[in-house]
C-alpha cells in the first residue's frame, strides 16, 4: 500500500491517484499489477523501482490513459481515466511522456521534432515557438534547433525528448526509464535537468528506473513488486 | 507546416515506392486520357462525316450500325423537295479492300454532297465527278497508301477505278477514304435503290423538331436525328465510349492498387512513430488525415504527371502522318477534369484502409513495437 509520503508534500493537491489497480495481458495469463495503488501531489517526483515486468511502464501507461485498468481505478487531476474520459486533452494538455527510447521522429529537426505536440492541439505558431525557445534554452539545445535527429548525440536526444514532452506545459511528467539508454555521465547530466525543469515548472513527476541513485534523489521513492506498490524506507 | 512536412517526409523516405505509385497513377490517368480522347476523336470525325454542311441526319430506325442503314433512294427525293429543306445528300457507306490494305471506306454520293464542295482538290475537278460508273475521287491518303495519281486506274474490292480527282479534306476517315457516285456505289455493294443515310440541311435550324416529326409521320421506318442528338445515342459510339472508359478505369483500379500498397508499407513500417504522435496529442482523425494527405499528393503528382505525359504523347500522336485527321487531341477542360477526379478518387479509396488500421494503431501496443 503506498500512501502520499508525510513530507510537507500532505496539504497539496492529489494529482494522480490509482486504487486497487489491477492488469493482466494476454487474456489474463500475465497479471502485472495485483492491488497497486498510489497517490501524487502536484508539484512532487516519484521514481518507481522494481525489476523488470514488475509493471512499471504498465502504470505510466495506465496514468497516462495508453491503456486500462482490468480492476480498480485511475484518476489524474480528479478525473477518472477511462473510456469515456477526453484522452485527447489528457494527452494534449496534462500529461507529458518520456521514453527510454527518445522515440523521435528522424527525418524531422529538433525544433520540428518538439512542435509536434503543438501541431496536435492546435497551439499558434508564435506561442509554439516561444515555448520552444523557453525550453532549449533551459536544455542547451538552442543551437541545435535546425539540426536532424541524426545528428544529435544520445544525451541532446533525450534533452530534446524532454523539450517535446514538457511543449504544451502539462502538469504532470510520466518518464519511463528516461536514462535508461545513456552512460553514467550523460544519464546524470539529463537526469538533473529533468529535475531542474520539473521543480522550475511545478510539474509532477512519476518515473521509472532502474538506477536507485537517481530514484533516491527524487522526493518519493517507491518500490513495486508483485504487482504493488510499496513506499521506500528511504522516504518514509 | 509541421503537418505538412509530416506528410511529405515519408513519400521522402521510400523515394522508388513513391515513384512507383506515383507512376502508377501517372500511367493510369495517360491511358485514360489517352484512350478516351483518341475515341472521341475518331467519334467526332466519324460524326463530321455525317455532319458534313448539314445539321441532321435520316436512317433506318433500329439499326445498330450505319452501315446496315437502308434508305430508299425514293425517301431521300421526297424529302429534297420539302420546303423546309435546303438539301438532303443521300450517302451509301460502305467497306472496301485493296490488296495491301483490308479496310478502306467507301463514300457513294451525289455530285451535289458537301463533300466535293467543300474538300480542296489537290488533282482533277469537281465537275467530272461522276460522268462515268467506274469514276472515283480519292482522299489525299488513300491516294497514297494506294500509290495513285489522277488518271490511274486503281484496284478497289472486286473492280477497278478510273480516279478522277483527289482531294483533302480535314477529316481522317474522309482523307483515307473513297469516293465513287452512288450509282455506281448501289451496284458495287448491291444495294440498288438505297442510302446508308441522307444528310438534310434545313432553310432554317429551328424547323429541326417540325422535319423530325414529318420524318417520324412520312417514313415509320426512318428515324432523323441532329447532329449531337445522333452523337449521344448512336449505339457504336456509346459502346465505344464505354470501352474507353472502362479500359481507363481498369487502368486507375490498378494504379490505385499501386497506392493501397505504398499507403500499407508506409503505415505497417512506421507504427512506432505513428503512436508516438498519437502519444503526443495526435487524434484518430489527425492520423487518418496524415495518411490520406500521404495518398492524396501521391495521387495529385501522379494525376498531373499523367496529364502532362497523356497529353505529350497525344501531341507526338498527332504528328504522324498515318493518323492525321483521326485523333483530335483538342484539351478539353471537362475530361481532364474527371480524369483528375478520378485519379485523386482512386488515391483516396487506395488508402482507406491503410488509414482505417493507421487510425486503429493502439499507442501502448505499439510502442512495444520493434
Amino acid at each position: 500500500m503506498s500512501l502520499p509520503a508525510k513530507t510537507p508534500n500532505q496539504s497539496r493537491r492529489i494529482v494522480l491517484h490509482a486504487q486497487d489497480v489491477w492488469k493482466s495481458y494476454d487474456t489474463g495469463a500475465i497479471t502485472v499489477l495485483k492491488g497497486a495503488n498510489l497517490e501524487a501531489v502536484e508539484g512532487q517526483s516519484v521514481a518507481l523501482c522494481g525489476p523488470s515486468g514488475c509493471g512499471k511502464s504498465t502504470l505510466l501507461h495506465l496514468f497516462g490513459g495508453l491503456d486500462w485498468v482490468d480492476r480498480g481505478h485511475v484518476s489524474v487531476n480528479g478525473a477518472k481515466i477511462d473510456r469515456h474520459r477526453n484522452l485527447l486533452r489528457l494527452l494534449r494538455h496534462e500529461v507529458g511522456f518520456v521514453f527510454q527510447l527518445h522515440n523521435l521522429i528522424p527525418d524531422l529537426t529538433l525544433a520540428e521534432n518538439c512542435l509536434i505536440p503543438t501541431v496536435a492541439a492546435g497551439v499558434d505558431r508564435t506561442t509554439a515557438l516561444a515555448r520552444l525557445k523557453q525550453l532549449t534554452d533551459r536544455t542547451g539545445l538552442t543551437h541545435r534547433l535546425d539540426q536532424r535527429i541524426q545528428k544529435l548525440s544520445g544525451g541532446e536526444r533525450q534533452r530534446t525528448a524532454l523539450c517535446r514532452a514538457l511543449m504544451n506545459k502539462p502538469k504532470i511528467l510520466l518518464a519511463d526509464e528516461p536514462t535508461g539508454s545513456l552512460d553514467e555521465a550523460t544519464s546524470t547530466t539529463v537526469f538533473n535537468l529533468l529535475l531542474d525543469l520539473v521543480a522550475t515548472e511545478g510539474i509532477t513527476l512519476v518515473m521509472a528506473t532502474h538506477d536507485r541513485s537517481l530514484a533516491e534523489r527524487c522526493d518519493r521513492l517507491l518500490e513495486m513488486h508483485d504487482g504493488r506498490i510499496h513506499e521506500s524506507q528511504q522516504t518514509q | 507546416m509541421i503537418f505538412l512536412k509530416l506528410i511529405v517526409t515519408n513519400l521522402q523516405r521510400h523515394r522508388i515506392r513513391t515513384f512507383i505509385s506515383v507512376a502508377g497513377i501517372a500511367f493510369s490517368v495517360a491511358a485514360m486520357l489517352t484512350v478516351v480522347t483518341i475515341l472521341q476523336g475518331a467519334i467526332g470525325m466519324f460524326s463530321g462525316i455525317l455532319s458534313s454542311d448539314s445539321e441532321i441526319v435520316v436512317f433506318e430506325r433500329n439499326v445498330s450500325d450505319l452501315f446496315f442503314s437502308n434508305v430508299p433512294s425514293a425517301a431521300a427525293a421526297e424529302i429534297a423537295g420539302w420546303s423546309m429543306v435546303a438539301h438532303a445528300d443521300p450517302v451509301l457507306f460502305g467497306i472496301v479492300s485493296s490488296a495491301d490494305h483490308p479496310i478502306i471506306t467507301c463514300f457513294g454520293i451525289t455530285a451535289s454532297d458537301a463533300r466535293l464542295r467543300n474538300a480542296t482538290w489537290i488533282a482533277g475537278e469537281r465537275r467530272a465527278f461522276a460522268q462515268n460508273a467506274d469514276d472515283v475521287v480519292l482522299g489525299e491518303r488513300a491516294a497514297q497508301f494506294l500509290n495513285a495519281k489522277l488518271g490511274d486506274h486503281v484496284p478497289i474490292g472486286h473492280g477497278a477505278f478510273h480516279v478522277i480527282g483527289i482531294l483533302k479534306t480535314a477529316n481522317g476517315f474522309e482523307d483515307g477514304g473513297v469516293f465513287m457516285p452512288l450509282a455506281s456505289a448501289q451496284t458495287f455493294f448491291h444495294k440498288d435503290g438505297t442510302s446508308s443515310v441522307i444528310t438534310v440541311k434545313l432553310r432554317n435550324k429551328d424547323d429541326a423538331a417540325s422535319f423530325k416529326a414529318m420524318v417520324k409521320a412520312n417514313f415509320p421506318s426512318l428515324i432523323g436525328l441532329e447532329d449531337a442528338e445522333f452523337t449521344r445515342s448512336y449505339s457504336q459510339f456509346r459502346i465505344l465510349t464505354a470501352t474507353a472508359w472502362a479500359v481507363g478505369g481498369c487502368g486507375l483500379v490498378l494504379g490505385g492498387l499501386g497506392v493501397a500498397n505504398t499507403m500499407i508499407m508506409s503505415v505497417f513500417t512506421r507504427i512506432r512513430e505513428i503512436a508516438i504522435l498519437r502519444v503526443n496529442g495526435f487524434s484518430h482523425l489527425q492520423i487518418g488525415v496524415m495518411i490520406f494527405g500521404e495518398s492524396a499528393v501521391v495521387s495529385t503528382v501522379g494525376a498531373v504527371s499523367g496529364l502532362l505525359a497523356g497529353t505529350c504523347f497525344l501531341v507526338i500522336l498527332k504528328q504522324v502522318p498515318a493518323l492525321h485527321g483521326y485523333i483530335d487531341v483538342t484539351m478539353q477542360p471537362l475530361l481532364m477534369l474527371i480524369v483528375v477526379l478520378l485519379a485523386l478518387f482512386t488515391g483516396i479509396a487506395g488508402a482507406l484502409y491503410p488509414a482505417a488500421y493507421a487510425m486503429r494503431i493502439r499507442a501502448v501496443e505499439a510502442l512495444r513495437f520493434e
